[in-house]
C-alpha cells in the first residue's frame, strides 16, 4: 500500500476521534479512494487491518455505497442526475451528449480512460437542474448548449473537477 | 403580485456581502443564542422546544421537543446527537443552503441542543456528494473551536462537545435515522427495526440518541431566542414555524423559498412566487413533499373535516402549505421538495423514474422491498419502451400493496406511495399506453416509443 503521508496523517487524526472505531470504517474508505482512485482488494484488507476488523467488514460497505469503486476510474469522473427534476430539466437528453461525444456508455469508462459516465441519484440541487457533477465540482443547469462546452473543456483539459 | 418570502432560517443568506466565515456570522449576532442557551438549564432549553411545537423538517413531521423527551436520561449510558445532513429525498435542496451559506447557524443550532439533551459528542451525517459543503462545515468547526464555542469548557462552562462531520457515500437509505446510524456505526445502512431500537433509548452505539434534521436543529436556536411561546406564534397552531419549500421541475423560477407554515398556498408558491408555469403550459400534477408523497393531481377537488371540525373544500391551488393541511389532502410536506409537473409529461415516464429510484436505493433488507421495487420499475420501464401488458397497471398495484406495512423501515412505502397515487389519480393514462402498444403489436408495427425521463 502505497499512501501518501498526508492520507496517513489524516488518518491518524481521525480514527482517535471515534469512540468505536469501526465508525472510522466510512470515512477511512473516502480517503483512501481518494488517494489511491478506488479501493482494491489490498485497500480493502490495509483497511480492516488498520480498525482491526476483518476484511469482510470492510467490502461488506465497500459493495453497498455506490459513491465507492472497486475498479479505476476515467480521469474525469462524470455524474448526471437522473432523477425526476433533474429528468424533467433534459437530463436524459444531458447524459446522450457525453455518452456520445467520449463515444462512452453511461455506466461505463471511455476506452482512452479519460471519462467515467455514471447516471447518480438525486444530488440535492433541484431548483438548477440537470446538475452534473465532474470530479467533486457541481455543474447545473447544464442543458444542450451548456453540456456541450463542459465536454469541450473536458477534452481540452480545462475543466474544474473541485 | 408577488408574495414576500418572510425568512427566518435564511435571513441573511443571499444579502449582498453575508459571508459563510464565523467573524461575518457574529457581526450579524451569531452565537449569541448559544450563550443565551448556557445560562439557561438544559431542561428549561427542552421546555422550550417542546411548547415551540417544532416538527422535525426532515420528513416525518414528528414534533422534537418530544422526541427529545422519549430521551433515555437513566441509563447512565453517553448520550449522543446526529444532525441529519443526509438530504436525499428528491426535490430537496434546503439544508444544502444553509450548510453552504449560513454554517455557523447549524452549528449553533446543533450546540444549543447538544446542550439541551447533555450530549458531549456530535455528529453531522453529511451525504457524500456534498465535497463542497464537507469542506466548509470542516472549516467553521476550527473557526468555531477557536472561539470556543465548541470543544473543552465551552464558554468557560463545565460543558463540553465536539462535533464530527461524517460523510456518507450515496445511499439515499442513510436519511433513514436507524439507517443512518447504523453507516455511522461504520456497516451497511440497513436499517433497524423499532422497537426495541428507538434511537432515543437505544440508538448510536447502543446509547440513547437523538437525529434532527438540519432544518430541525436550526430552528431550536431561532426557539432559544424567542422562546418557545413566541416561536409557536409564527405558523398556525401544530403547524409551528417557517419551513423552507424547494420548487423544482416545471416552473419559470424554481427555488427555495421560505415561508411560514401555512403562509402561502400551493397556488400562490407556483404562481406568485415561482413565476408560473412554463409558457403554454398547463399544470398537471404536484408532489409536495418529496418524491415519495403522494401526488396531486392539478383538477381534483379536495373535501374533508379538518382538526377543529371545520370544513373544507379545496383545489389544488388553495391548499395551505403546511403539515396538516398536505396530510388532509392525502399526501404530506415531507421534506418540503415540491416538484411541478405540467401537461407535457408523461405520467407513466415520471413513475418509472421514482421506481428506478426507489429500485436502486432498496438496502435489500426485507423481502418485500428488495424483490418487489425492482419488479415495479421493471414493470413501469416496459410500459415505456414498448413491452405494456394490459395486465399491468393492476399487477403493478397489487406488487405496491404488497410491500407497504411489510418492511422494516417506513421504505416500504415510500417507494409504493408513488405507484398507488399514480395509479389512482392517472390510472386512465396507464391503460392507454398498454391499449395502444396493443393495438400496434396487433397490427404487426413497433411499439418502442422516445421516451424523456427513463
Amino acid at each position: 500500500m502505497d499512501l501518501k503521508q498526508s492520507t496517513l496523517d489524516k488518518i491518524d487524526h481521525l480514527v482517535p476521534r471515534y469512540p468505536d472505531k469501526r465508525s472510522a470504517a466510512l470515512p477511512l474508505c473516502h480517503l483512501v479512494q481518494e488517494d489511491l482512485g478506488y479501493l482494491s482488494n489490498e485497500s480493502v484488507e490495509w483497511i480492516a487491518k488498520r480498525l482491526d476488523l476483518e476484511p469482510i467488514n470492510i467490502s461488506e460497505i465497500v459493495t453497498f455505497y455506490p459513491m465507492l469503486k472497486t475498479e479505476a476510474q476515467g480521469k474525469y469522473q462524470v455524474r448526471v442526475c437522473r432523477t425526476l427534476s433533474c429528468a424533467l430539466a433534459g437530463a436524459y437528453k444531458t447524459c446522450k451528449q457525453f455518452e456520445e461525444a467520449f463515444d462512452c456508455k453511461v455506466g461505463s469508462t471511455s476506452e482512452d480512460g479519460l471519462v467515467s459516465l455514471e447516471y447518480v441519484e438525486c444530488h440535492a440541487d433541484c431548483g438548477r437542474a440537470p446538475v452534473v457533477m465532474i470530479g467533486e465540482k457541481e455543474y447545473t443547469g447544464i442543458k444542450t448548449d451548456e453540456a456541450h462546452e463542459l465536454i469541450e473543456r473536458i477534452k481540452n483539459g480545462t475543466v474544474d473537477t473541485e | 403580485m408577488a408574495i414576500e418570502e418572510k425568512r427566518l432560517i435564511l435571513k441573511y443568506t443571499d444579502q449582498p456581502g453575508y459571508t459563510n466565515d464565523i467573524d461575518c456570522y457574529i457581526k450579524h449576532g451569531g452565537y449569541e443564542d448559544l450563550k443565551k442557551a448556557f445560562k439557561m438549564k438544559p431542561e428549561d432549553i427542552c421546555e422550550e422546544v417542546l411548547q415551540s411545537g417544532v416538527r422535525g423538517r426532515g420528513g416525518a413531521g414528528f414534533p422534537a421537543g418530544m422526541k427529545w423527551k422519549f430521551l433515555d436520561r437513566k441509563s447512565g449510558k453517553p448520550i449522543y446527537l446526529i444532525c441529519n445532513a443526509d438530504e436525499s429525498e428528491p426535490g430537496t435542496f434546503k439544508d444544502r443552503q444553509i450548510i453552504h451559506k449560513d454554517p455557523h447557524q447549524l452549528i449553533e443550532g446543533i450546540l444549543c441542543s447538544a446542550y439541551a439533551i447533555q450530549a458531549k459528542l456530535a455528529f453531522i451525517y453529511i451525504r457524500g456528494e456534498f465535497f463542497e459543503g464537507y469542506k466548509i462545515l470542516e472549516r467553521a468547526i476550527e473557526e468555531a473551536r477557536v472561539k470556543n464555542f465548541l470543544g473543552d469548557n465551552i464558554l468557560g462552562s463545565d460543558y463540553s462537545c465536539d462535533i464530527i462531520v461524517h460523510r456518507g457515500a450515496g445511499a439515499y437509505i442513510c436519511g433513514e435515522e436507524t439507517g443512518l446510524i447504523e453507516s455511522l456505526e461504520g456497516k451497511r445502512a440497513n436499517p433497524r427495526i423499532k422497537p426495541p431500537y428507538f434511537p432515543a433509548a437505544l440508538g448510536l452505539y447502543q446509547c440513547p440518541t437523538i437525529v434532527n434534521n438540519v432544518e430541525t436543529l436550526c430552528d431550536v436556536k431561532h426557539v432559544i431566542n424567542m422562546g418557545g411561546k413566541e416561536f409557536a406564534k409564527i405558523g398556525t397552531p401544530g403547524n409551528t414555524g417557517t419551513r423552507i419549500w424547494c420548487v423544482s421541475g416545471h416552473v419559470q423560477k424554481p427555488g427555495y423559498y421560505e415561508f411560514p407554515c401555512a403562509g402561502v398556498t400551493l397556488g400562490e408558491l407556483i404562481y406568485d412566487v415561482c413565476g408560473g408555469l412554463l409558457p403554454g403550459r398547463k399544470l398537471k400534477a404536484v408532489i409536495p413533499g418529496g418524491s415519495s408523497s403522494k401526488i396531486l393531481r392539478a383538477d381534483e377537488r379536495f373535501t374533508g373535516k379538518k382538526k377543529d371540525g371545520t370544513e373544507f373544500d379545496w383545489g389544488i391551488e388553495d391548499i395551505p402549505m403546511d403539515f396538516d393541511s398536505l396530510s388532509l389532502v392525502g399526501s404530506m410536506s415531507g421534506s418540503g421538495g415540491v416538484i411541478i409537473m405540467d401537461d407535457s409529461t408523461d405520467m407513466v415516464e415520471a413513475l418509472a423514474n421514482i421506481n428506478y429510484f426507489y429500485a436502486h436505493e432498496s438496502c435489500g433488507q426485507c423481502t418485500p422491498c428488495r424483490e418487489g421495487v425492482p419488479w415495479m420499475k421493471k414493470i413501469t420501464t416496459r410500459m415505456c419502451t414498448g413491452g405494456a401488458r394490459e395486465e399491468d397497471v393492476d399487477l403493478l398495484k397489487s406488487v405496491a400493496d404488497q410491500i407497504a406495512g411489510r418492511t422494516i423501515c417506513a421504505f416500504g412505502e415510500a417507494a409504493s406511495w408513488p405507484v398507488q397515487s399514480f395509479i389512482a389519480k392517472f390510472k386512465d393514462e396507464f391503460e392507454a399506453k398498454a391499449k395502444e402498444q396493443a393495438i400496434l403489436r396487433k397490427q404487426g408495427e413497433d411499439t418502442a416509443t422516445e421516451t424523456s425521463l427513463i
